[in-house]
């Protein structure tokens, strides 16, 4: 499983029901249904993915958070999770408001842009970062809001949003001392467990 | 050796079930008695629990799959669906498909006899609600010694009766499949319905609708009913790219008198038609009320969440882009009712070009996401 997954489901208790915004092809609600009894539903606008979340027995809606999430009511939700989708959406700050509508909690994982490899792209390059968790060129890419471990948690703080728990996720080491003292330098992901 | 593909279920024998049990209707009347024409495509398992039903739309009928005999021209409406390895797997479901009361194609209608007359039922059969065709397919299933389907299945007015048995019959149902379909129509679909009624009811053959025992029938009138339906079921782009305005017959260059013929008037008048030689018109006038009349929460105090908090199913919901009857937006709704009623819902809007008419072609995402959900249904999870 995707290592920022296998740190989020710590935090979402058995026999939950959990919303999972850009499911993909629905490995993680799978995951949580077969070993958490969760009940799971998942939002997904790429065709195979949702065809094969289908095929795995999951509960799967074609929807473009974009376009907006009023269709799901208020705390119908014990956790809506967003994994790598955050620099992905129109209006992250409207995703976030709507996510912790939806559900008592929330939770966020998004690569985080301050890491020190993205910083030696642009500051001494000068060039746009890529990295194997950004992979793609600025010009033909889905990310269109990059933001960093202090920006995020900005945005809380000016948003009233409680950060539950912080969890990183690097790429040197199982055990990340680094990261976890710096995150914005040394976090790849970044993991953010939220709630109103 | 048959002519047939593999992936057909070959030839087919309608069969009839007779209920004597009165039927109390939505309108207040009861059918003293009654027939249901049907048909049957792969086994029906030990267990009894591999049963799905087919729910036919505005002018379908009991045959969905497969051939009447070797010369059959044309198989059943639904052949690209039902079959061994089609999303209604004929090696693993038990596919049930019977036409439904009201209908012209071997159930009680209104060409039936009237047993207190002695002639016709014409006009003076009942009205029909989705209802009254859910209590009648339960009874069908009592018939055929199924407790519960496996999925009950239906595109446009068959997605109707699909919605109204998770509603209804909550414990008889464990999945329900609504292709193409609304909670309710809208005022502009009513009153496409409307014209079409209009153009039969107008014809001077239908004679209040007693034509039958005249002999006569209001061709001409169900012709034009059919025709209007039919542009509603095409988009503008399907239109466009199979006809254009290409001509059959004269020109349009100055100078040439002859009135110049388009090639999508030819063909609608093809399909009025050939429709009007195969459809009674009393039926079609009672299918399109059923259709008007169906309000999914009507009942509910016009809440389909209250409505759909019965339900103990789980749902699949599908809309093509192009549909404009049955519009995307109307299944959202069906999908935004369902999720706030707390039952398990998947959706797919499929990108398709043929309108309405969508539900019924071999559209290659249509099926994968169609198949997808079987599988399931099939007992994967």
């Amino acid at each position: 499983m995707r290592l920022d997954l296998a740190h989020i489901q710590r935090w979402i208790a058995p026999g939950a029901r959990v919303l999972d915004l850009g499911c993909g092809d629905g490995e993680f609600l799978e995951y949580l249904r077969d070993n958490l009894d969760v009940r799971g539903m998942g939002l997904e606008i790429d065709h195979r993915y949702i065809t094969t979340s289908i095929a795995r027995g999951l509960h799967v809606v074609e929807q473009d958070m974009d376009k907006g999430l009023g269709n799901f009511p208020d705390q119908s939700f014990d956790t809506v999770v967003m994994a790598l989708a955050l620099q992905a959406v129109h209006y992250p700050e409207r995703v976030l408001d709507e996510m912790l509508r939806i559900g008592r909690e929330g939770i966020v994982t998004f690569p985080n842009f301050g890491h020190w490899r993205c910083r030696l792209h642009l500051g001494l390059l000068g060039r746009m970062p890529r990295s194997k968790t950004m992979p793609h060129t600025w010009y033909n890419t889905p990310n269109i809001h990059y933001c960093t471990v202090h920006d995020f948690e900005e945005l809380c703080a000016a948003k009233g949003i409680k950060i539950l728990a912080r969890d990183v996720v690097d790429d040197s080491t199982r055990q990340p001392i680094l990261s976890r003292k710096w995150p914005n330098l040394f976090a790849t992901t970044a993991i953010y467990h939220i709630t109103r | 050796m048959t002519r047939f593909s593999e992936n057909s279920v070959g030839i087919v024998t309608p069969q009839i079930a007779r209920f004597e049990e009165p039927l109390p209707l939505a309108c207040g009347r009861v059918l003293a008695n009654y027939e249901l024409i049907y048909e049957t495509y792969g086994e029906l398992n030990a267990q009894r629990d591999n049963a799905i039903l087919v729910c036919h739309a505005l002018s379908g009928h009991h045959h969905a799959a497969g051939y009447h005999s070797e010369d059959d021209r044309k198989p059943g409406w639904w052949n690209e669906c039902i079959g061994p390895g089609k999303p209604l797997d004929t090696n693993r479901f038990f596919v049930v498909c019977l036409n439904n009361l009201g209908g012209c194609h071997g159930s009680t209608g209104p060409s039936s006899i009237n047993p207190d007359t002695g002639s016709p039922w014409g006009p003076n059969f009942p009205t029909m609600r989705t209802r009254d065709w859910v209590n009648s397919q339960a009874r069908l299933a009592d018939y055929l010694g199924i407790d519960c389907w496996a999925a009950v299945v239906g595109g446009s007015l068959g997605g109707m009766q699909a919605m109204r048995w998770s509603i209804e019959y909550p414990e008889r149902i464990k999945h329900c499949i609504v292709i193409a379909a609304a909670l309710k129509l809208s005022a502009q679909n009513i009153a496409f319905n409307e014209v079409a009624r209009q153009a039969i009811v107008s014809d001077p053959d239908f004679l209040d609708g007693d034509y039958g025992k005249s002999g006569k029938v209001p061709a001409r009138g169900l012709a034009l009913a059919r025709m209007i339906g039919h542009i509603t079921y095409l988009s503008d782009e399907k239109m466009a790219s199979k006809f254009g305005r290409d001509l059959n017959s004269g020109s349009l260059v100055q100078g040439s008198e002859e009135n110049a013929e388009f090639q999508v008037q030819s063909y609608l008048r093809y399909q009025g038609s050939q429709f009007s030689g195969a459809f009674d018109a009393n039926t079609y006038i009672l299918m399109t009320r059923a259709l008007d009349y169906f309000d999914l929460a009507l009942e509910y105090e016009n809440d389909p969440i209250a409505a759909f908090r019965r339900a103990t199913c789980s749902f699949m919901v599908i809309s093509f882009s192009t549909d404009w009857r049955f519009a995307p937006e109307r299944s959202h709704e069906i999908v935004e009712a369902l999720i706030a009623a707390d039952c398990p819902v998947s959706y797919a809007e499929i990108e398709a070009d043929e309108g309405h008419d969508a539900f019924l072609l071999p559209i290659p995402r249509y099926i994968d996401v169609f198949k997808a959900y079987m599988k399931r249904v099939g007992g994967d999870h």
